[in-house]
């Protein structure tokens, strides 16, 4: 380590001109973009360039960063600077859902969507002081890899792997989802053919270079990504305001929102379905008053976002890339500093896109609406038109309840509801496909390395030479890739909110055994395999069973009250959705309702006071313990998975002498690392 | 560029870089710290969120304090206080002089 870093590397020097000059260059494309409008080139061919140049610079980057050396293809060699890092993390953190979607979930939710904003920010800070110095420590290649040295070999890595897989593969669907939504809207082809234009993009950025080229490609659209993010909140912020500066100006818009709401119940007026009707209250029901379900939820979820934060491994195995144990823990900061950039930006966006509309669009003609709203009276892979005026009461007049807006629309259409040029449009356009290719990057490439250097060279073949395992990295790369298109071009849209479960998923299978393997010395194998299952399965198994099981879920979880009602749910739902079976079995428990008995674990479901229920979403009857959503499952899960390592850690042998200096070993920065075991050494 | 495979690390070392009293001592204070920054981390992620509904009684500029801190304030102590962490972690590696060289 020491030789390489004491000289100046003169590509590390050089990365600050490398990037001022990228970014100039980036700027002076979008000038020439906004001359070409006002020339009058056709939208369709900015578009084109829009999507065409970046996705080329990206594949230009890949391509220069490809390598043939494994350290170099899994850890970028270890020389990337905490601040360059942190960049990468940044956009590697930031998917599609975070740039086109959160303002919208914001705008939706009001108070109940800054769940989203605290639980992916403040899961930095768990991995900065427990996880990330360690691991960087520990100075191999992948999250298993670490559990298999720190747990006894191939078990403990099996189940790491098993639970990254999972949770990574959810995720990197949702991503594509992402890239064919925007690559649809702008090079104006089929979803199913923007889905493998998209994913050409993502092969060649990570294909060639591994970690190495990928982080390379993802600090260049981190610049992309922040850029198109901010510019129009400021330009929205000047023009709702009066001054550019979204992040201190929209407390006035907030201010403003309150009023409006108030003036439209006063007229009698109801919001959307899915819009809260108090945009700034935290904890309320529907009716506006507190309610304790609604608390339970949100604290639910922000925890669950955050354990998950800290334990999803294409995130962690960032910090295995810097030079040094003082630079990963730097580099966690600078990761969260630039994640905060957009997080604290898109409140704002949600806000001013709610002024916009309620002052300006409520209560109007329908026939003389805006033309920003005609444009966007386009189906959405959603199955509904991205903007929707269902005049409930026919009157002509768009009434509060009218308006209904597909949540991704509100950072999309910004620079038209601002009035701003097309240039600003095509800029949001390049700033989401950053986002969502920048992700889908870091999550392939954790998958790929999951299966070529834990499951093929790690467990099947020790002596496969450098070569053969990078090729077969790549040819994984390739078929994951190709699966996770495959998926994501038959489910579609449908599936976005499986993203929520990689987090929980992550939780309840990885952070107790790697938080536990580092600050608790007295951890045994057994105890963090059977940790790490218990949390997996309960989870997993949690969360299919209220999802797609409701009605069986309620029937062991429910009180008899909740079984009915259940039961009735059912019967509301489109019989297109439901199968023949469940509809007779719902149709039964209602016809029998005074003879139905409390589930047998009816108990249980009640521990805390609030009720085990369902609710009908996606077109199904989904189960919720305690009341909590489905999408919080991890709760369940993680403090699971701790109280089993702890209690079979204290009832299986101590770990060996060897395993103990280990540990002291990756908690102290200096020196090297003495493995328990030698067969766990990499190369 | 050089393209040299970074292996020493990994091979693995043969003796304990710092004696065991040192690694004892700096253990300690680094699990101090670690629970100094848990602490902020509850507060900051669950524990004002709990007043939310009366601090949004009070405005700022505007902002209902409440969905201020949800939405800024808890997210500026989660950075600044990363920050903090980084540099008082690398005093405390520099006190027991187990920093890297």
């Amino acid at each position: 380590m020491s030789t390489s870093t004491k000289e100046k590397d003169p590509f590390i020097a050089s990365l600050g001109k490398i990037y001022a000059g990228y970014t100039g260059g980036f700027a002076a494309f979008v000038i020439l973009i906004a001359i070409l409008e006002q020339m009058g080139v056709p939208d369709r061919i900015l578009g084109y360039l829009f999507v065409g140049l970046t996705i080329g610079v990206y594949a230009y980057i890949g391509i220069i960063s490809r390598t043939q050396a494994v350290a170099e293809y899994y850890v970028a060699g270890r020389r990337v600077p905490a601040l360059y890092n942190g960049m990468a993390t940044g956009s590697d953190w930031m998917s599609a859902a975070s740039f086109i979607g959160m303002a919208g979930s914001l705008y939706a939710l009001g108070y109940g969507g800054l769940a989203f904003i605290l639980g992916w920010t403040g899961g930095y800070m768990l991995v900065a002081i427990l996880l990330a110095p360690y691991l960087r420590k520990f100075g191999q290649y992948t999250v298993p890899d670490f559990l298999g040295a720190r747990y006894g070999g191939n078990a403990a890595r099996l189940i790491g792997v098993i639970v990254l897989i999972t949770a990574s593969f959810v995720y990197v669907v949702a991503q594509i989802v992402g890239v064919g939504i925007i690559t649809q809207r702008f090079l104006d082809v089929s979803f199913g053919v923007a889905v493998f234009v998209g994913l050409a993009g993502i092969l060649v950025c990570s294909m060639l270079g591994g970690m190495r080229a990928v982080t390379w490609t993802q600090v260049a659209q981190y610049i992309v990504l922040i850029i198109a993010y901010l510019i129009p909140a400021f330009l929205m912020s000047a023009k709702v305001t009066g001054v550019p500066l979204p992040q201190l100006m929209y407390g006035f818009a907030l201010e403003r929102i309150e009023g409006l709401e108030n003036g439209f119940r006063a007229a009698g007026m109801t919001p959307p379905p899915g819009v809260t009707g108090w945009h700034s209250a935290p904890f309320i029901g529907a009716n506006g008053q507190f309610s304790m379900p609604a608390a339970v939820n949100f604290f639910a979820l922000v925890f669950c976002l955050m354990v998950g934060t800290a334990a999803l491994p294409h995130i962690l195995m960032r910090y295995f890339t810097t030079p040094s144990v003082r630079e990963a823990r730097a580099s966690v900061a600078w990761s969260l500093f630039f994640i905060f950039l957009l997080y604290f930006t898109a409140p704002a966006y949600a806000a001013f896109g709610k002024v916009e509309i309620y002052q300006n669009i409520i209560g109007q003609p329908i026939a003389a609406l805006p033309d920003w709203i005609k444009n966007w009276q386009i189906m959405s892979p959603y199955g509904v038109p991205w903007i929707n005026i269902v005049d409930v009461n026919r009157d002509g007049i768009v009434q509060w309840g009218d308006f209904r807006i597909h949540p991704d629309v509100v950072v999309l259409a910004t620079p038209e509801i601002a009035g701003l040029p097309y240039v600003i449009a095509g800029l949001v356009a390049a700033g989401g496909l950053a986002a969502a290719l920048s992700t889908a990057d870091g999550l392939l490439l954790a998958l790929a390395n999951a299966l070529s250097h834990d499951v093929y060279y790690k467990m099947i073949d020790r002596n496969a030479p450098t070569a053969r395992r990078l090729i077969i990295s790549r040819v994984l790369l390739l078929i994951v890739a190709l699966a996770a298109a495959w998926t994501a071009g038959n489910a579609g849209a449908d599936i976005l909110f499986l993203v929520a479960w990689a987090f929980s998923i992550a939780a309840a299978g990885l952070f107790a055994a790697l938080v536990m393997g580092v600050w608790y010395k007295k951890t045994t194998n057994i105890a963090a395999i059977a940790g790490m299952a218990v949390g997996y399965v309960a989870t997993f198994g949690y969360l299919i069973h209220s999802e797609w099981f409701g009605l069986d879920f309620i029937q062991i979880f429910g009180s008899k009250d909740a079984i009915v009602a259940a039961a009735r749910q059912v019967g509301t739902i489109n019989p297109n959705f439901i199968s023949e079976e469940l509809r007779a079995e719902a149709a039964a428990i209602v016809a029998n309702a005074a003879n139905v008995r409390d589930g047998a674990l009816a108990w249980f479901g009640n521990l805390i006071g609030i009720p085990t229920d369902t609710v009908v979403l996606r077109n199904r009857v989904v189960g919720r313990l305690w009341g909590i959503n489905n999408i919080s499952g991890g709760i369940i899960g993680v403090p699971l998975s701790f109280l089993t390592i702890w209690l079979v850690s204290k009832f299986t042998p101590a770990p060996s002498q060897a395993m103990q200096d280990f540990i002291d070993d990756i908690r102290v920065p200096r020196g090297g690392v003495r493995l328990a075991d030698q067969r766990e050494a990499v190369e | 560029m050089p393209l040299v495979e970074d292996v020493k690390e990994a091979r693995g070392a043969t003796s304990a870089a710092v004696d065991r009293a040192t690694g004892e001592a700096y253990w300690k204070k680094t699990s101090g710290l670690m629970w100094t920054v848990l602490a902020i981390w509850f507060v900051a992620g669950f524990g004002i969120h709990l007043f939310a509904p009366s601090l949004n009684a009070i405005h700022v500029l505007g902002f209902p304090l409440g969905f201020y801190f949800a939405a800024q304030g808890s997210l500026i102590i989660f950075v600044v206080g990363l920050f903090w962490f980084a540099k008082r972690q690398n005093q405390i590696d520099e006190e027991f002089g187990v920093q890297e060289d």
